[in-house]
C-alpha cells in the first residue's frame, strides 16, 4: 500500500500581526510549525504502514523554505518527502490547493490512500481533502478517528467522530481521509534517522515539473476573493473594567445576574 | 460579472433520520430574507432514501422543496451525494447553495465545490451582500480580533457553509411551496463508502439554546468543579475555551468559537480566557457578558459588558458564597 500524507507548515497563531490598512496578514515575524493536525495524520499512515507493510511519502505545497520542515516527517519514520514550490501557486485558495497537490500524486507515484489533517491552523477551512478526493475521483472520509484495513485490501475501515456518535465506514481505495487533531500520539523523532533526515533529498517539484492547468493555479486559479477585512467587536458592549477584592466583584456579577433576572431561587 | 438574481437561493436541508437539523432551519430562515431582498426564489434540497420528509420543509416559507431520493443515498456518503446533487445544480442553475457547517455539511461541501469548479467559503459566523449583491462570508482569521470577508465573484453557485447558532430559529408557518421528488441516476460506481455501523452518543449537549454560560478558559488550570457548581446554580451550561477542550478538561461539544459553537445566552460569564477572536466569536451573540482575568490588558475586556480584573479563583468563591446565601 502506498500512502501520501499531506502535511502544511504553518505559521504559530499567536504570532501573526494582521495589518488593517493593507488587510494583510504579516506572517513574516512568526515562526512555523508542523499543522498539528498533520502530525496525527503522520502517525495515522505510519501506523498503518508497519502493521500492513508499504511506504508513506509525505506531500506539502508552499515555499521553499518548507524543506525543513519536512525533514522532521522523514526523522520521524516517513519514507521520502515532495515539496511543490512555485510562485504560481502563490495565492491559492482551497480549489486551487487541492487541484495542484491532486496533480502532484500521479507524478510521485500515485497513492492508494492519501491521509490529510482534520484542518489547518492557519484559518483552515477542512476542505482541501475533500476536495483532493473529488479532483481524484476517489472515495473520502474526513474527521477520521481509527483506520483497519479491510477484507482484501481494496478497502479500509475507516471511524468517523460526528456530532451525534461515531460512524464507522467501508471505504473503496484509492481514497483520501481527514484525521481528527489529538486522535493519536505522534511518535518522537527518530534519532538513528536522523542523519539519513537530513542528507535525504527532499524532491521540490515546481509548475514545469508539474504540468496541470494553470486555469486552476494559485491566486489566478482561486475563485474565492477576500473581499474586506474587519474587526470583530459587537457595538454596544459596556466595557465597563473594574478592579475590585472578590467579595465586591461577586456583589457586582450577582448585581448583573439579577438585572439579567437569572437566579434560581 | 454574475448577476446573483439569475438564479435562485438553495438551502441544503440535512437530515438526521427523518428529521432536519436546526442549523438547516436557520438556514431557511435567513435564506428567505435574502430571496425576499434580491426578489429571487428559495429552494430546499433534501437527500435522502425515499421523499416525504421534505414536506416539513414547507412550513419555513420555500418557494420549492427538492427531494432527492435513492437507495444508494440510504446513508450519507461524499461522493453519492455530490453526484446527485451536481446534476440538479447543473440543470437549475441557482446562484447560492447554503450548506450548515456541520462535519458531513463541510465533507460535502468541500466535494461538491470542485464537482461545481466553484468558490465555497466554509464555516461562516456572518452574512452580508455586497453592493453588487454577490455574498460575503464573514470568517474569524488570526488572532488580533479581526474577521475576513470572503466572496466568490465570478463563479457560481457561491457556496457557503454557515456555523450552527448563527441565525435565528425561524417560527414554523403555514406551508409554502411546492414538493418535487427526482430519483436521481445513480449506480454502484457512484458510491465511494457504507456506513457499516453507528455508535451514538450517550448525551449530546447544544449549547446553541442555552440561556446562561459559564465559561473556563486556561486561568482555570483545569478545575472546572467550581465552573460547574456555578452553571448549576444559575441553571445554565458549561463552556470552554478550545485550550480547555483540547487538554480534555472539558468535552469538546462544550467548546466555543469558530471552531466550537456559536452561542446567544442571556449571560456569558467568562472566566480566565484571554478572548482570541476565533473564541470571541462565539459569544458575540450574548445579551450580557461578564469577563474575569487577571490581566488588565486581556482582549476579553473589548468584549464584556462589565469587566473585572483579578484572580478567578477567589471571585468564584465569593460569588458562589453570595448566590448560596
Ligand atoms: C483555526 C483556529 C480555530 C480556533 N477555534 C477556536 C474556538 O472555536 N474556540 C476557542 O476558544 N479557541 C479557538 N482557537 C484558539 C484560540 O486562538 C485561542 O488560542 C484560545 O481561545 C485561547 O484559550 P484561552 O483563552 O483559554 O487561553 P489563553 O489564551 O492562554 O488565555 C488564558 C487567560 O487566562 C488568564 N488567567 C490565567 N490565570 C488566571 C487566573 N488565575 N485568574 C484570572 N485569569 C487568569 C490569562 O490572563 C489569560 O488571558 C482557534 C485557533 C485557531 C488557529
Ligand atoms: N499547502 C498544503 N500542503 C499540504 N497539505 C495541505 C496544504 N493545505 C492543506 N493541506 C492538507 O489539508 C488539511 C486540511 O486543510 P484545510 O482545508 O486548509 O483546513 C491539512 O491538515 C493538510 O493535511
Amino acid at each position: 500500500m502506498r500512502i501520501v500524507v499531506c502535511m502544511k507548515v504553518v505559521p504559530r497563531p499567536e504570532e501573526v500581526k494582521v495589518n488593517l490598512e493593507t488587510k494583510t496578514l504579516d506572517r513574516a515575524g512568526a515562526r512555523s510549525v508542523l499543522n498539528s493536525a498533520d502530525m496525527n495524520a503522520l502517525e495515522t499512515a505510519l501506523a498503518f504502514r508497519d502493521a500492513h507493510g508499504g511506504t508513506v511519502a509525505v506531500l506539502s505545497m508552499g515555499p521553499p523554505q518548507f524543506e525543513p520542515y519536512l525533514r522532521v516527517a522523514l526523522a520521524v519514520g516517513a519514507d521520502e518527502a515532495i515539496l511543490l514550490s512555485d510562485r504560481a501557486f502563490g495565492g491559492a485558495d482551497t480549489l486551487a490547493t487541492s487541484y495542484t497537490l491532486a496533480t502532484a500524486l500521479p507524478k510521485i507515484g500515485g497513492a492508494d490512500l492519501v491521509v490529510c489533517g482534520e484542518e489547518s491552523s492557519d484559518g483552515g477551512t477542512s476542505q482541501v481533502p475533500p476536495s483532493i478526493a473529488e479532483w481524484l475521483d476517489a472515495s473520502q472520509a474526513t474527521y477520521v478517528e481509527r483506520i483497519v484495513a479491510g477484507k482484501d485490501g481494496t478497502t479500509v475501515l475507516a471511524t468517523r467522530a460526528l456530532e451525534d456518535g461515531k460512524e464507522t465506514v467501508e471505504l473503496v481505495l484509492p481514497a483520501v481521509i481527514s484525521v481528527v487533531v489529538g486522535s493519536n500520539e505522534p511518535r518522537f523523532i527518530d534519532y538513528d534517522r536522523w542523519a539519513f533526515a537530513q542528507s535525504a533529498k527532499v524532491k521540490v517539484l515546481d509548475f514545469a515539473a508539474l504540468g496541470g492547468d494553470p486555469q486552476y493555479l494559485g491566486l489566478q486559479g482561486s475563485p474565492t476573493r477576500v473581499a474586506g477585512l474587519r474587526e470583530v467587536r459587537k457595538p454596544g458592549r459596556r466595557r465597563e473594567l473594574v478592579t475590585v477584592t472578590a467579595d465586591e466583584a461577586a456583589f457586582r456579577i450577582k448585581a448583573e445576574i439579577e438585572r439579567v433576572g437569572r437566579v434560581r431561587s | 460579472m454574475i448577476d446573483v438574481r439569475e438564479g435562485g437561493i438553495w438551502v441544503y436541508a440535512e437530515r438526521r433520520g427523518d428529521s432536519f437539523l436546526p442549523v438547516s432551519l436557520e438556514l431557511m430562515g435567513k435564506a428567505r430574507e435574502i430571496a425576499d431582498r434580491l426578489g429571487v426564489e428559495l429552494t430546499a434540497l433534501t437527500v435522502g432514501r425515499d421523499g416525504g420528509a421534505g414536506a416539513q420543509l414547507r412550513r419555513y416559507g420555500p418557494d420549492h422543496v427538492l427531494e432527492l431520493a435513492h437507495p444508494l443515498l440510504t446513508t450519507y456518503d461524499a461522493k453519492a451525494y455530490a453526484t446527485a446533487i451536481s446534476a440538479e445544480l447543473r440543470r437549475s442553475k441557482p446562484s447560492t447553495l447554503l450548506l450548515g457547517a456541520t462535519r458531513n455539511g463541510q465533507d460535502l461541501a468541500g466535494r461538491l465545490a470542485i464537482r461545481m469548479r466553484t468558490g465555497l467559503t466554509a464555516h461562516v459566523t456572518a452574512l452580508e451582500l455586497d453592493d453588487r449583491q454577490n455574498l460575503i462570508g464573514w470568517v474569524p482569521g488570526f488572532g488580533g480580533g479581526i474577521e475576513a470577508g470572503v466572496s466568490c465573484p465570478v463563479r457560481r453557485p457561491q457556496m457557503v457553509t454557515v456555523k450552527p447558532g448563527v441565525f435565528p430559529l425561524p417560527e414554523s408557518g403555514t406551508p409554502t411551496g411546492d414538493v418535487t421528488k427526482v430519483v436521481p441516476e445513480l449506480s454502484e460506481k457512484d458510491v465511494g463508502s457504507r456506513r457499516i455501523s453507528f455508535e451514538p452518543k450517550g448525551s449530546t449537549v447544544d449549547l446553541t439554546r442555552a440561556g446562561v454560560i459559564v465559561v473556563g478558559g486556561r486561568g482555570t488550570g483545569g478545575d472546572f468543579t467550581r465552573i460547574e457548581r456555578l452553571a448549576h446554580l444559575l441553571g445554565g451550561e458549561v463552556g470552554a475555551t478550545r485550550v480547555a477542550t483540547d487538554a480534555g478538561w472539558v468535552e469538546r461539544d462544550r467548546m466555543i468559537g469558530q471552531t466550537g459553537v456559536i452561542t446567544h445566552p442571556e449571560l456569558a460569564l467568562v472566566f480566565g480566557a484571554s478572548g482570541a477572536v476565533q473564541f470571541t466569536v462565539g459569544i458575540e451573540g450574548a445579551n450580557t457578558v461578564i469577563a474575569v482575568n487577571r490581566d488588565p490588558a486581556a482582549p476579553i475586556f473589548d468584549h464584556a459588558d462589565l469587566g473585572i480584573v483579578g484572580d478567578l479563583g477567589p471571585v468564584v468563591d465569593s460569588l458562589l458564597r453570595a448566590l448560596a446565601a
